[in-house]
């Protein structure tokens, strides 16, 4: 109960911030629908819809990022979490109040990513109801990566790194804008090193049927969502005890 | 009886020593001043005893409950008004107050009243449904300080209330602080000196973490052989009492 009610807190935090609607539902629309434009006037097989959306989905997580890294270290930052860390609150009551509020805007981003596609032309299948199961895992890995930059950075550095940095680098290493085989090499050994072109790949591969496909997609993404939910704790633990 | 009873308390951060053997201990509904200039090992001390930092060594007793052995329960006697006002910004005034009563597990009847009376008691029912990030310093200074009282604390933590408040709303702040004496014991931390000599019961001067004096602000005065309680504190933290 404790835990739920600064989770609501920290839902009415975000959802209030006009910038939140922007980044989290506004810019992946307009990606979708501009993507799709120029898809209509130029073909590319990358663009089209049923291949594009899944991308779209897992790259709109960038911001789930900067939301949760930007309210933990704005509370750090003003002192709200200090004044917290003397109520009866726990550390658990902390890392899930920060966790279980993105949760569901994460899905809802997808969802209305989905119904954007559908206008556009992606044929209703079960397989969208999937896509939007599979998008839990990677939003809770996305989320973890803003609890371990909020417990770690100021608000200033977490906008820099998290608004600027991450969201390139989760969208060039992602297989989203291009694919990744032109470029080859090195660079795509970075990037099936890193978990965001295995999220995409999941994605596309739950949302054509090819449930196969997700694997060994799925493992990546959930080792990496592990092993960065842990080290997020340990780091939000640390802030806490340098209080 | 003894509200708080400190035992030798010591915090060190690799070389420095933020607060060096503090041993003091303060009433019951007393109203009790931290002084010191920047560095001086206030704020550190503050922290120790609302269970934020640990201490290197020594203890202190809240209600007779250890800092370092019992700290939940500790969490439960205190409240903390940081020297940062430390509201949520993007909720109402009244939602700022909803949750520090859902943190603490009130019923919906007792968060209900509790609010009510807060609101009455800060004069906070003209912003109740404002964003407290919008509201003036001073504003959110009351707000801090209701978050704080709204939990019921048995010990209250003041760490700079009036920082940055204008001449009108500090006074007023005053007021408030006066009205809680004698039903909340409360620890301040202030470097106006005029508020600490209106305000408290007894004062304590620190100096690079340690203690140089704690007693009335008269008996102080007389220590320092003048009138003037600011230059009272000059002389003592200088070194030159009589």
């Amino acid at each position: 109960m404790k835990m739920l009610t600064f989770a609501n807190r920290n839902t009415k935090e975000i959802l209030r911030d006009p910038l939140t609607l922007f980044f989290g539902l506004g810019f992946p629309l307009v990606l979708i629908f501009l993507l799709s434009a120029i898809q209509a006037n130029i073909p590319v097989e990358l663009f089209e819809i049923q291949h594009l959306t899944p991308g779209i989905t897992v790259f709109g997580l960038a911001f789930m990022t900067l939301f949760s890294a930007t309210i933990i270290a704005k509370d750090r930052g003003s002192s709200l979490l200090q004044r917290l860390y003397t109520t009866p609150l726990t550390p658990m009551d902390f890392i899930l109040g920060y966790t279980l509020p993105i949760i569901p805007i994460s899905i809802a981003q997808c969802v209305i990513c989905y119904v954007a596609a559908i206008l556009l032309g992606l044929s209703i299948t079960v397989n969208i109801l999937y896509a939007v199961v599979f998008i839990i895992p990677v939003s809770i890995l996305y989320i973890a990566l803003g609890l371990l930059c909020g417990s770690v950075f100021t608000d200033k550095q977490v906008g820099g790194i998290c608004g600027a940095l991450l969201t390139n680098l989760s969208a060039w290493l992602s297989g989203v804008w291009f694919d990744l085989n032109l470029v080859g090499g090195v660079f795509k050994k970075i990037s099936y090193a890193l978990p965001f072109v295995h999220a995409v790949d999941m994605e596309r591969a739950v949302l054509s049927g090819d449930f196969a496909g997700v694997f060994p997609h799925l493992w990546w993404v959930l080792g990496y969502a592990v092993v960065l939910l842990i080290l997020a704790v340990l780091l939000f633990l640390r802030q806490m005890k340098q209080q | 009886m003894d509200a708080i009873r400190i035992e030798g308390l010591t915090k060190k951060y690799k070389d420095v020593v933020a607060v060096d053997n503090l041993s003091l201990s303060v009433q019951k509904g007393e109203l009790f001043s931290l002084l010191g200039v920047n560095g001086a090992g206030k704020t550190t001390t503050i922290k120790m005893l609302s269970c934020l930092t640990q201490p290197t060594s020594g203890d202190a007793f809240l209600n007779e409950n250890s800092i370092c052995k019992d700290s939940a329960t500790v969490k439960s006697l205190i409240a903390v008004s940081p020297q940062e006002t430390a509201v949520a910004p993007g909720l109402s005034v009244r939602e700022n107050l909803e949750l520090i009563c859902g943190v603490h597990g009130f019923t919906k009847d007792k968060k209900n009243a509790k609010i009510s009376e807060l609101i009455g008691l800060l004069g906070l029912e003209s912003i109740s449904n404002k964003k407290s990030g919008k509201l003036s310093g001073g504003w959110q200074r009351r707000l801090s300080i209701a978050m704080a009282l709204i939990s019921e604390p048995e010990i209250l933590f003041l760490d700079e209330p009036t920082l940055g408040l204008d001449v009108l709303a500090r006074s007023e702040l005053w007021d408030l602080i006066n009205s809680l004496k004698g039903n909340v014991t409360i620890i301040l931390t202030t470097h106006y000196m005029e508020e600490a000599e209106a305000l408290s019961d007894r004062i304590a001067i620190m100096k690079d973490g340690k203690l140089l004096i704690c007693d009335t602000a008269d008996k102080i005065k007389e220590a320092a052989d003048t009138d003037n309680f600011e230059q009272a504190f000059v002389r003592i933290v200088k070194g030159v009492e009589k």
